[in-house]
């Protein structure tokens, strides 16, 4: 392991984004303007701008890095660039930690801004800690790039690609808790979020605007979320093949 | 032993992808300091050949040695460099960012990424966008890529296509001068002219070598000056035999 050449791949894919302001752009500012928009639907219910928004929040980074780590990575793979860099010194670890610093930087920059506007600007209330709700929004961001890591396996095409966001994502966000809680779900759908990491996400948020009693259950979600994460990273770094037919 | 001193070995090497048998029992060495012109129409297996020389091919079977170790060993990967087919660069850098971060994994300095860039006549384009260059363009800064830090193998897949005669001459002096130096280069190509600069030639046709040779010795068996009229007898004497 080479941090010198973790860290070189950092600035490289740091600098094909600074190539790209247009997709930067739209990652750092739409969260906050969908936030904006949460907040005047619903106008004069704050309660319920609190319930659904800071879930909402820990959304932003999974959508994000699933979708630019699932295009660079099938980049990588079918501009022969992988082949190359199999060739060289540099580890499968380095290229992941690499890609992970890189889209790190943006995710934080994206939820930063977002908690900004959001608790700031639009005074959304979060009852506990937001540091904790930051911590959470990391682990998110990581399991975003573990799915779209393994999402770029599984694709020929960038039209391929993208069509596993609904197929992976959507059904998350349709049983994690926000749409409807968990426990008011039928059995069958509930036993289906279990094997969902959004749906530990968004009970984290739950235990976490709930306060004190629930801190351990709350921790128990982020673990589960952080393995998760470690799963789909450690899963998606096997089908990073050296050799292929 | 003797086979320590040949930068490449192959003996018997098979190759199967999926059912198909793409390469069959060919054997064959490169001697250090080389430029070896591997030949032949598109689909023979020169690209597969070359991919397991670089250790990214899956299902090579037989013995394999690059610069006396298994081709495609980790220790190999600061001393052998393969150019593929398609330009295999970031196109969303610049000339001089992608050379500059292909550099800096094999540990060299911005000086190394400039010398490979005038190499190959680029150093007037090097704020660039790849995505906006030429085709010839961006096999060039592909090509750039893979000649950084002095490598002693270079598996060169097709890196003359598409570029014209005068750029075409400047890249095999270059292979040749590369060569001088102490360097090993196998170089394909599917345009059989294009032997005539090659010392030796190795010459595949549906996954079988057909010939290890030189360019005069190919002639001469094959009674003709004209090196695609060379390669045509040699493939129907090949049938009839």
């Amino acid at each position: 392991m080479s941090a010198r050449r973790v860290g070189v791949t950092a600035r490289r894919v740091l600098e094909q984004l600074r190539h790209d302001p247009r997709t930067v752009a739209l990652v750092l500012f739409v969260p906050s303007m969908l936030m904006t928009l949460l907040r005047f639907v619903y106008e004069g219910r704050p309660r319920v701008f609190d319930a659904a928004g800071a879930p909402l929040l820990s959304l932003f980074p999974l959508t994000t890095m699933f979708l630019i780590t699932s295009i660079a990575l099938l980049r990588e793979r079918s501009g022969g660039t992988l082949e190359r860099l199999l060739t060289t010194p540099l580890a499968k670890l380095e290229l992941l930690l690499g890609y992970g610093l890189a889209f790190g930087v943006l995710a934080v920059m994206q939820v930063g801004l977002a908690f900004g506007v959001s608790l700031g600007a639009l005074g959304l209330h979060v009852a506990a800690s937001k540091l904790v709700l930051a911590l959470l929004c990391v682990l998110v961001a990581l399991l975003g790039m573990g799915l779209g890591l393994l999402a770029s396996a599984f694709a020929r095409s960038e039209f391929q690609v993208v069509q596993f966001f609904p197929a992976t994502i959507i059904p998350q966000l349709l049983l994690c808790g926000l749409l409807t809680p968990r426990q008011h779900m039928q059995t069958v759908l509930h036993a289906i979020s279990d094997a969902m990491p959004m749906a530990y996400a968004v009970d984290a948020v739950h235990h976490l605007s709930r306060q004190s009693a629930l801190v351990g259950a709350m921790w128990g979600d982020l673990a589960i979320v952080a393995a998760f994460a470690l799963g789909a990273i450690g899963l998606g770094a096997l089908t990073l093949r050296r050799q292929t037919e | 032993m003797e086979h320590a001193l040949a930068a490449v070995h192959a003996e018997r090497v098979r190759i199967v992808r999926g059912s198909v048998e793409v390469l069959r029992d060919v054997s064959f060495e490169l001697a250090r300091g080389s430029v070896t012109g591997l030949l032949g129409p598109s689909g023979c297996g020169k690209s597969t050949l070359m991919r397991a020389l670089v250790g990214v091919q899956l299902n090579v079977s037989g013995t394999l040695s690059v610069l006396g170790l298994r081709a495609g060993s980790a220790e190999l990967r600061h001393r052998v460099a393969y150019l593929t087919q398609a330009p295999s660069v970031y196109a969303d850098l610049t000339v001089r960012e992608n050379l500059a971060y292909f550099a800096s994994i094999l540990g060299l300095r911005a000086e190394d990424a400039q010398l490979a860039l005038r190499r190959v006549a680029l150093t007037a384009l090097e704020g660039q966008l790849v995505r906006r260059l030429s085709g010839g363009e961006k096999a060039r800064v592909s090509l750039a890529s893979a000649l950084l830090g002095d490598p002693e193998l270079l598996v060169l897949d097709e890196p003359t296509v598409g570029l014209d005669p005068l750029l075409r001459r400047e890249l095999w002096d270059l292979f040749g001068e590369l060569a001088a130096a102490g360097a090993t280069l196998l170089v394909s190509s599917h345009v059989m002219d294009e032997a005539r600069r090659c010392e030796q030639v190795l010459l595949l046709r549906e996954g079988e070598l057909l010939a290890h040779t030189t360019p005069a010795g190919l002639m001469a068996d094959t009674g003709t000056a004209d090196l695609d009229e060379a390669f045509l007898r040699l493939v129907a004497a090949g049938a009839r035999r």
